[in-house]
């Protein structure tokens, strides 16, 4: 019996990606983004953000943030690719810039994160 | 009601023709007509070399199947009356993302290749002897894939679905419905043979739930819902994979 | 070619079957410009750039922390550019159409069965909206203290 595609395991980071992003992503974007920089809400010092992302708990949550919708990202994109633009002759290529890309921002969250 | 009606209608003669091209046709509209009627009332009185492919004529055989306005649609299903309001005219078309043979007639055999190649019988562990009787099923057991054993061929989904066009290798969403409507029959023990030939990536992975062959689905078969159940399973049995060891035969 | 009546009076006839040429149509890469349908989904689709965008937004973010308050407060300078105001606005509106969608077609996927019957997908569907609302509260609660 042949062993199962590969393919599942980055389904897998797609759906737990997606659904991080589809939780955390809008009202991160939202006061960060968008009312922090327009002065809708007030917005916290610097020391007090730098405390909170001292907080051990929260160092995960932003690593957890950080890196799922990345992998999210890169096998939704890898196939919008495909479909969108026809080139899933280059799935090579794709496969490396998308996932790449993916494994590139985990590790830069990962430093920054401990080196905070 | 508009009296009449025009249907354009895609024509393909491959003696002579190098594509499709479109005629036009009026049709009387009655209320109860459907596409098909007036399909066969232009065989019947206009133009005998009109070809295409029906039967029932009752929404159960999944012949009629045809791409109207842009739609896929079984013609017996399609009222006239829908399109007459303001003029309007019909598009007639076969099925997308399928090569045609003439006229509105679609090439299947690729499809029903796709059909076979997820192993759609029964496959228990052990046969029991004959004089045993009969496979008992509870309700709830038969709840568990009834919606995906409505399928009744008509490859609308198919029509429906980017990926099917894009990726000649994909298996397509009627055809894993099936697969799952197996592996979800209580009387099959064939899952993991199954999820060998589909979890592959010109199997299920292809399938990006765009949901467009549920939309068109004439019998409510849910074929995306079936294949995203699929990929759970087949990420569960990735995972077991590395548990449990294989090369135990098939 | 197929041979066909052999050992006929008349010997073996040879005949290549008729095979119609078929129509292959193609598929234009513009396909998804041809249907509201298509062109909704790789809107969705592409809503995973705006998600991608945000984490590298935030990961400068973070960088500007380690940095210092001053780092951090060019990091907040450069974000009220209005340029930048507007693409996080329209990063919002793609990130706000994944979470709506995504909810809704989750429930596909699971499907439920309590006392025999399946579980309408609105029903599963439901408690992914109260724990995003939830969870969206704890995040302002935390962060505006």
């Amino acid at each position: 019996m042949a062993k199962p595609s590969n393919e599942a395991f980055f389904w897998m980071l797609f759906s737990a990606g997606g659904v991080v992003a589809a939780m955390l992503i809008p009202v991160q974007l939202f006061l960060f983004f968008i009312a922090f920089p327009l002065g809708w809400l007030q917005a916290p010092s610097y020391d007090y953000l730098l405390a909170l992302a001292r907080n051990p708990l929260v160092r995960i949550y932003l690593f957890i943030l950080c890196s799922l919708p990345l992998f999210h990202w890169a096998h939704r994109f890898r196939y919008t690719l495909y479909d969108g633009l026809k080139v899933k002759h280059l799935t090579g290529l794709i496969f490396v810039l998308c996932y790449g890309g993916a494994v590139l921002g985990t590790v830069i969250a990962a430093y920054l994160l401990w080196t905070i | 009601m508009a009296d009449k009606i025009t249907l354009e209608i895609a024509r393909y003669s491959p003696e002579h023709d190098q594509q499709p091209h479109f005629e036009s046709f009026e049709v009387p509209v009655h209320k109860e007509w459907v596409v098909l009627d007036a399909l066969n009332h232009i065989k019947d009185t206009v133009d005998g070399s009109l070809t295409y492919r029906w039967s029932c004529r009752m929404g159960i055989c999944g012949s009629c199947g045809m791409m109207v306005n842009g739609e896929p649609k079984l013609t017996c299903a399609t009222f006239l009356s829908a399109y007459a309001k303001n003029g309007g005219k019909i598009r007639v078309e076969p099925l997308r993302y399928f090569p045609i043979v003439r006229d509105l007639v679609t090439e299947l055999s690729d499809f029903v290749a796709k059909l076979v190649k997820v192993k759609p019988w029964l496959m228990p562990r052990n046969e029991p002897p004959l004089a045993q009787g009969e496979f008992l099923q509870t309700p709830e057991q038969l709840d568990r894939y009834k919606q995906f054993s409505m399928c009744i061929n008509c490859t609308l989904c198919y029509a429906a679905c980017p990926v099917v066009g894009l990726d000649p290798v994909f298996v397509g969403p009627a055809a894993i419905a099936l697969a799952q409507r197996y592996n979800m029959d209580s009387r099959d023990d064939g899952a993991a043979e199954r999820t060998a030939i589909l979890a592959h990536p010109d199997g299920v992975w292809g399938c990006t739930f765009v949901g467009e062959c549920t939309r068109v689905c004439p019998k409510h078969v849910d074929p995306a819902g079936a294949i995203q159940q699929y990929k759970i399973a087949a990420v569960l049995d990735w995972l077991k994979s590395f548990v449990t060891p294989r090369g135990k035969g098939a | 070619m197929a041979t066909v009546n052999e050992g006929t009076t008349k010997g073996t006839m040879n005949y290549t079957p008729f095979h119609p040429r078929w129509y292959r149509p193609h598929v234009s890469v513009y396909w998804w410009l041809g249907e509201w349908h298509y062109l909704k989904f790789i809107l969705r689709e592409l809503s995973s750039v705006a998600v991608a965008f945000f984490v590298i937004e935030t990961l400068f973010m973070l960088s500007a922390l380690h940095d210092g308050a001053e780092a951090y407060a060019h990091f907040q300078q450069v974000m009220r550019n209005p340029l930048m105001i507007l693409l996080n606005v329209v990063s919002f509106l793609f990130v706000f159409f994944h979470t709506i969608t995504w909810f809704n077609l989750a429930p596909s996927a699971m499907p439920i069965r309590m006392g025999g019957k399946r579980v309408p997908g609105a029903l599963i569907a439901a408690p992914s909206y109260v724990a995003w609302v939830i969870v969206s509260a704890f995040v302002c609660w935390l962060v505006l203290r």
